[in-house]
């Protein structure tokens, strides 16, 4: 008898805690989306993916968008520059970002489907080569010293080996995966091919476990874009970088003027032409690129510089012309 | 009702025999039964499946890849070109992370259980069952961080001054597996408890009686009794530390590497399949075939220790009445 009163009451009071979750979760996502926020008239969502140096920055735009338009919502995905046009060129998304120009091969694929696209300069980015920051030795490397601890077959395992000054401390490399367009771009810098690495580093295809490897050993050296740097720099030293024009420093100036070279590189957008006929994917567009300098610096990434800017804001005009909007 | 009706009519011998099925047939019986074995047959059918699912992608692995290539090659770099597949240095992480965890749960598991069993006194039982309830269910990705950002500075302030530098290397194999190892304790000691628990209390009563101490009668009446139990439980613990992802993926590294030394960072099957799928690689191409064929040597090996377990049990086994 008073077990089923009390399992009778429990299952009324759960029934209700439930009900009232349940509510609670769904009230919430519409109140968000039919608040009347000023200028919040487009509806839908928008689906960016890519390479893993550019998703801090497309995610600043789509927080600041999505701010604006709340009826819209921007995922943005970390697959990778090389992942991200796959799934591009195989209509699964709307945008693409990438820390390298879309490769011939990639191209040949996204005709075979039948999507165009428009690429877009968004920001430059100054791939930079970080050490632990107990590493005292390490203040300048030059492309060839970088070239010999990563060609391929490289057998180089102690800083010592790299100058003879250095002192005898074993050398643990981590980097991008290979389906990372920083993979790619730093490959071809300090290699002279794309995709010729030495294999036995620890590669991912996640920034943040170089930042945590590399800070965690004291010989680490390891490569990515320059926000995750910026991010860290608590934990991590930059190496400047002597690309046979003197040491440069890893800075916003130096990839601006181009003197940190080779390492300095443009980060793009690639929207489809089909997504572009969506309004809302339109208009992220459009704002990601007439705000690109304030999202660039929130984001800590590099604005683009003036004349580059002036190329950027021509060509949106050419799209809004385009679409008529 | 029709039974009685049976016995009542064989009593009086005048009415002839009836049938002994229902008057009525019932039929939610019968639908409850087919729902019965349709929920066990999901079972069955979603393993088949995923056996099913597991042979396109290696088909057109092992025709671009020999499996001696495969099964006995030690360089493991399947995403860079040039591609090699070996797959010894993933499984000799794994080995050696299973072996070194099963190191630190075995024992610790089976002293945990016997306490529990033999010698806990029942206020302790009820407070110390339901904390090991609660380690058991601890997300394993928190049990990765632990480790990660835990363990690893802990022996790093333990081994730096006997070996020098910097020991061990941030991702290492030792934080995973000893942190893997107390993640498995709660399935050890749980399973083998049961089994010290099924063991017949006049066995421990018989030996008490002959003047045994606690100690004798747990290690030598108690755990040979237990003893198929136990070795159940030391399997499914071992197969436990063999599929576990989580952990090795953020603790052991993600660096192939065919290395007895657990001090180095190393790359483990499971771990590789983690991180490929994080990466995105084409679908068909044969860096997602690899994932398959990796999956398929995982499933090989638990499938071959869970027979061989099953056989072991059975050998071991005493009945009691």
């Amino acid at each position: 008898m008073k077990s089923s009163i009390v399992s009778r009451s429990t299952a009324t009071v759960s029934l209700l805690l439930g009900t009232a979750l349940v509510l609670a979760a769904c009230g919430g996502s519409n109140g968000a989306s039919g608040s009347s926020k000023s200028g919040g008239s487009l509806s839908g969502s928008v689906r960016v993916d890519g390479s893993s140096t550019v998703a801090p920055l497309s995610t600043v735009a789509a927080e600041a968008f999505q701010e604006a338009e709340p009826g819209v919502k921007v995922t943005v995905g970390t697959s990778g520059t090389g992942g991200g046009f796959e799934k591009f060129c195989n209509g699964e998304t709307d945008i693409s970002d990438a820390s390298r120009p879309i490769k011939d091969k990639e191209k040949a694929a996204c005709a075979a489907k039948g999507i165009t696209y428009d690429e877009f300069t968004v920001a430059l980015d100054a791939l930079t080569v970080v050490v632990n920051k107990q590493n005292t030795w390490a203040k300048c490397l030059t492309v060839d010293q970088l070239k010999k601890m990563w060609e391929p077959g490289s057998k180089v395992a102690n800083w010592n080996q790299i100058d003879p000054s250095f002192p005898d401390e074993p050398l643990k490399l981590f980097g991008a995966g290979t389906d990372s367009g920083t993979f790619d771009y730093f490959t071809a810098a300090i290699n002279g091919k794309e995709g010729a690495s030495r294999t036995d580093y620890s590669p991912s295809e996640d920034d943040n476990i170089t930042v945590t490897g590399v800070a965690g050993s004291k010989g680490g050296l390891g490569y990515f874009g320059f926000s995750y740097f910026e991010e860290n720099a608590d934990k991590l030293t930059a190496v400047q970088v002597d690309g046979g024009g003197g040491c440069v420093a890893p800075s916003k100036e130096a990839a601006q003027d181009g003197s940190y070279k080779p390492l300095s590189r443009p980060l793009f957008i690639y929207p489809s032409a089909a997504a572009l006929k969506r309004p809302e994917v339109l208009g992220f567009v459009e704002y990601y690129v007439e705000n690109n300098e304030k999202i660039a610096d929130e984001a800590l990434f590099i604005p683009l510089n003036a004349e580059q800017e002036k190329a950027l804001q021509a060509k949106l005009e050419a799209l809004k012309a385009k679409t008529g909007s | 009702m029709s039974s009685v009706q049976e016995q009542t009519g064989t009593a009086a011998g005048s009415s002839p025999p009836m049938s002994l099925r229902p008057s009525r047939p019932r039929h939610v019986e019968k639908v409850i039964h087919l729902g019965l074995i349709l929920a066990a047959l999901v079972s069955v059918a979603t393993t088949v499946g995923i056996v099913l699912s597991f042979v396109p992608p290696n088909v057109e692995f092992f025709r671009q890849v020999p499996p001696l290539d495969f099964l006995t090659g030690t360089t493991w770099t399947p995403q860079f070109t040039p591609a090699a597949f070996g797959v010894l240095p993933l499984v000799s992480a794994t080995l050696l992370i299973t072996l070194l965890a099963m190191v630190v749960a075995a024992p610790l598991g089976l002293a945990t259980a016997l306490h529990l069993s033999e010698y806990a006194r029942p206020r302790l039982r009820r407070v110390l069952k339901p904390l090991l309830e609660v380690l058991a269910g601890i997300p394993t990705v928190v049990f990765g961080f632990f480790a990660l950002e835990f363990v690893t500075p802990l022996l790093r302030t333990i081994l730096d001054p006997i070996f020098g530098g910097e020991t061990p290397e941030i991702f290492n194999a030792l934080s995973a597996a000893l942190v893997m190892g107390v993640m498995i304790i709660p399935t050890i000691a749980s399973l083998s408890e049961d089994a010290m628990a099924a063991v017949p209390n006049s066995l421990r009563q018989g030996a008490y009686a002959l003047g045994s101490s606690k100690r004798q009668v747990s290690t030598k009446v108690v755990i040979p009794a237990a003893l198929s139990g136990i070795v159940a439980a030391f399997v499914l613990g071992i197969s436990r530390a063999v599929g576990e992802t989580m952990i090795v993926a953020i603790a052991a590294g993600q660096r192939p590497n065919l290395s007895w030394n657990p001090l180095e960072g190393m790359q483990t099957m499971t771990g590789f399949i983690a991180a490929i799928g994080q990466g995105d690689v084409p679908v068909g191409s044969l860096g997602y075939d690899t994932i398959f064929a990796v999956g398929l040597l995982l499933f090989v090996a638990t499938f071959l220790m869970n027979i061989f377990s099953i056989r072991l049990v059975r050998r071991f086994r005493e009945v009691y009445e």
